[in-house]
């Protein structure tokens, strides 16, 4: 049990003791820390996944008495089975992977002790969500993380935009934390308890527990899996409250990588698999899961079409793919979700920290409009995109394919409306996928430089930042093969999941290996094709295209002007009513009561002290005085 | 005519008014109104050997003793002060010391 001990604690000893000196310590031996006791985290993970997932050793290991308050009880546990250690492995190994880039990205920083030390704070706060055993050890995890976003987007805090959006990263997650608070309350009020092993014992118990809301009978079940859904919501960006995502890459790319494409954001797919086992009991908010997981899918997708920032396409990419795990939960097949979750983390780390090469090669230029003819540069990281982007396109062999394969025929094969919904949401996700990726890579790598200067002084990576790379790739490319063909992880009810998760739904033979529609893996590659042509050697068709597609493509461009609308409905009118009540309200009202009592007791006390002359002889004949009336007073009553 | 306890009451009750009246109307020096609260003292002293020898009871002649002792000391500070004080001051009027005001 010390191996579990290590993994979670290693990153929390490096981060609090290079943390607490951070502005003193010489920033190479903060480098070698933090960055050799995640590796550690990392090797011990592997040994983990071995123990837990193949040979079936799930434990629950308690560590301390946490709080106990009349009936309420949560201790601090750590909770290893299947899902818990394919999320160790993915956080542990992603995060020392980005360690290791850091110390080469940010080799010109001032503050590098700060940022490795936060890395290394949000790797223990994203390993104490995963191996959390109750839903109060998940929230604490859950809302770490979220600081520790919240520290890393505004880590350049000189930067304005940096800063405004890490307060919007911030505000938009507690909107789904609010949601996620009311569930685990929900959750205590429906079991009693918020620890996993009681709750998910016999969760049919609650199935026709009604609560009446407001003259409304509401399914218990399915009011408690909707708020926790809207937690996910906000963690992994859904429609709705993903206005945050893409501003997070105000960040410095490495976290982006690390935060926002591969662990952070999966957070909330993670949380729907670990209530697998009480989500079953409500369609209706499956529904709802599946629904906004597809309109997330191809509604990111449409927007990184047009996007010109290197960082916001994969943003968006992220997005996208977030609505592909979220959808085919919301299906019922949390273990294709977890799939697609471990090589998408692969993949798009991959991209992310690829798109940083590029950005270091650049001089921290984003703009894709600046790059083009950089393969012959940068040939390696030229490989590694490509191998990022054949990934994410879902090229045959790649691990998105075997991932994405997977979702899209399960929901193909499923009959149901929402499946039905959700799989054209997610073929043609399929397809902008592959174009916007095209696009990136050949705007990026091929054409003309656009930049002469920029590209003249463009420059291969330090070999820390090419080895990231190099093992992502490896993960990016046999991950999948891996997961489907020797651990049979899709099999929800087999051997390797053992137990970790609940499936809804019949619809799942661990045998028979579901395929969507032979046209999807074809369609891509041409979309992907006919991107690489328009982009790589005829820009001006995109032109023309842009210019006979004005309109949509400047709902695209402008990202549906969700940002507007929220501006609008939500934003302005905050300030406003804030506005108000701070003048009226606050400065006449509430700042009168205490100013009306302060300026009564002057002028009291001014009138009082006039009372006090000074005079012996006045002191003097009140003290007789009062004794005589207090002595007449007992003696004659 | 026989001198009872009354009449020593009376001289009590009496003294102590003069002591009560000194430290109201007196608008000249503080030492006045030192000596009547030493008169209000010796009118209690009065009271209390008068009512000793009335019950037969010696502790009020005790007590009487103490509040000697405690009324020699009082009027030793007393005067110690008044001394400091018109070192600095230059004057103990008693319309002139008002420095206790608010």
């Amino acid at each position: 049990m010390i191996s579990a001990k290590l993994i979670l604690f290693l990153p929390l000893i490096a981060a609090v003791f290079i943390g607490i000196q951070s502005r003193t310590v010489n920033y190479k031996f903060a480098q070698l820390v933090t960055t050799s006791c995640v590796f550690l985290s990392a090797i011990l993970s592997g040994f983990m996944f071995h123990k837990v997932a193949i040979r079936h050793e799930e434990f629950t290991y308690p560590l301390i008495d946490w709080i106990y308050s009349g009936d309420f009880k949560a201790d601090w546990a750590i909770k290893i089975d299947t899902l818990t250690a394919i999320m160790l492995v993915v956080v542990t190994w992603v995060s020392a992977l980005v360690h290791l880039f850091s110390i080469g990205y940010m080799a010109e920083d001032p503050h590098k002790p700060r940022f490795m030390a936060y890395l290394s704070l949000f790797t223990f706060f994203m390993l104490v969500l995963v191996t959390a055993d109750n839903f109060i050890q998940m929230f604490v995890g859950w809302e770490g993380v979220g600081l520790c976003s919240y520290l890393l987007i505004g880590f350049w805090f000189k930067k304005e935009s940096a800063n405004a959006a890490a307060m919007k990263a911030f505000v938009v997650n507690r909107v789904g934390d609010f949601g996620f608070i009311l569930g685990i309350a929900a959750v205590y009020v429906l079991f009693g308890s918020v620890e996993f092993a009681e709750i998910f014992k016999n969760p049919a118990s609650a199935v026709d527990v009604y609560w009446d809301i407001l003259g409304y009978q509401v399914h218990a079940i399915t009011l408690t899996t909707i708020l926790l859904f809207i937690g996910a919501m906000g963690k992994s960006a859904q429609f709705g409250l993903h206005t945050w995502l893409p501003d997070a890459m105000e960040g410095p790319t490495p976290v982006s990588a690390l935060i926002h494409a591969a662990t952070m954001v999966t957070a909330g797919v993670f949380m729907l698999a670990r209530v697998s086992p009480l989500i079953q009991y409500a369609p209706e908010a499956l529904a709802f899961i599946a629904v906004i997981g597809g309109i997330t899918a191809i509604f990111a997708a449409t927007i990184a079409l047009t996007q010109n920032d290197i960082k916001k396409v994969i943003a968006y990419s992220t997005c996208s793919q977030l609505g592909y795990m979220v959808f085919i939960c919301g299906l019922g097949a949390y273990s294709a979700g977890i799939f697609h979750l471990a090589t998408h983390a692969f993949f798009k780390a991959l991209l992310f920290l690829g798109a940083g090469s590029v950005i270091h090669a650049m001089h921290h230029e984003q703009d894709m409009r600046k790059m083009g003819g950089l393969w012959r540069k940068i040939k390696f990281t030229y490989v590694m995109m490509a191998i990022g982007s054949l990934a994410i396109i879902g090229a045959p062999l790649f691990a998105g394919y075997y991932s994405k394969e997977a979702i899209l025929g399960i929901a193909y094969h499923t009959d149901s409306n929402v499946a039905q919904f959700a799989f054209w949401m997610g073929a043609l996700t399929a397809l902008l996928t592959a174009f916007y990726s095209a696009r990136l890579f050949f705007l990026t790598f091929h054409g003309k430089p656009r930049d002469q200067h920029a590209y003249d002084h463009a420059h291969e990576s330090p070999w820390v930042m090419r080895i990231p790379l190099l093992l992502l790739a490896i993960g990016a490319v046999f991950s999948g093969y891996y997961g489907e063909e020797i651990l049979h992880i899709l099999s929800p009810v087999g051997e390797f999941w053992n137990g970790a998760l609940v499936t809804a739904g019949a619809h799942h033979n661990p045998l028979e290996h579901i395929h969507p529609p032979h046209w999807i893996v074809p369609a891509s590659i041409s979309a992907a094709l006919i991107g690489a042509i328009i982009y790589g050697w005829k820009l001006g068709v995109a032109r023309k295209l842009a210019e006979i597609l004005a309109p949509l493509y400047k709902l695209s461009f402008n990202k549906w002007y969700i940002d507007e609308i929220y501006d609008a409905v939500f934003v302005r009118p905050y300030k406003k009513s804030a506005n108000i009540l701070w003048r009226i309200i606050d400065a006449k009202i509430i700042d009168n009561m205490p100013n009306g009592a302060a300026l009564a007791s002057k002028y009291i006390a001014a009138g009082l002290s006039r009372l006090q002359s000074g005079y012996i002889y006045q002191y003097a004949f009140v003290i007789v005085a009062s004794i005589l009336m207090i002595l007449t007073y007992y003696l004659w009553f | 005519m026989e001198i009872g306890l009354n009449h020593y009451l009376t001289l009590a009750a009496i003294i102590f008014i003069i002591g009560v009246v000194g430290l109201f109307i007196n608008r000249k020096s503080i030492i006045t109104i030192l000596m009547s609260v030493e008169l209000m003292l010796l009118a209690v002293n009065i009271n209390f050997v008068a009512f000793s020898s009335f019950l037969g009871d010696l502790t009020g002649q005790v007590f009487t003793m103490f509040i000697l002792t405690v009324a020699a000391a009082e009027a030793a500070i007393g005067l110690a002060i008044l001394v400091v004080f018109y070192r600095n001051r230059g004057t103990i009027h008693v319309e002139d010391i008002s420095e206790l005001k608010g």
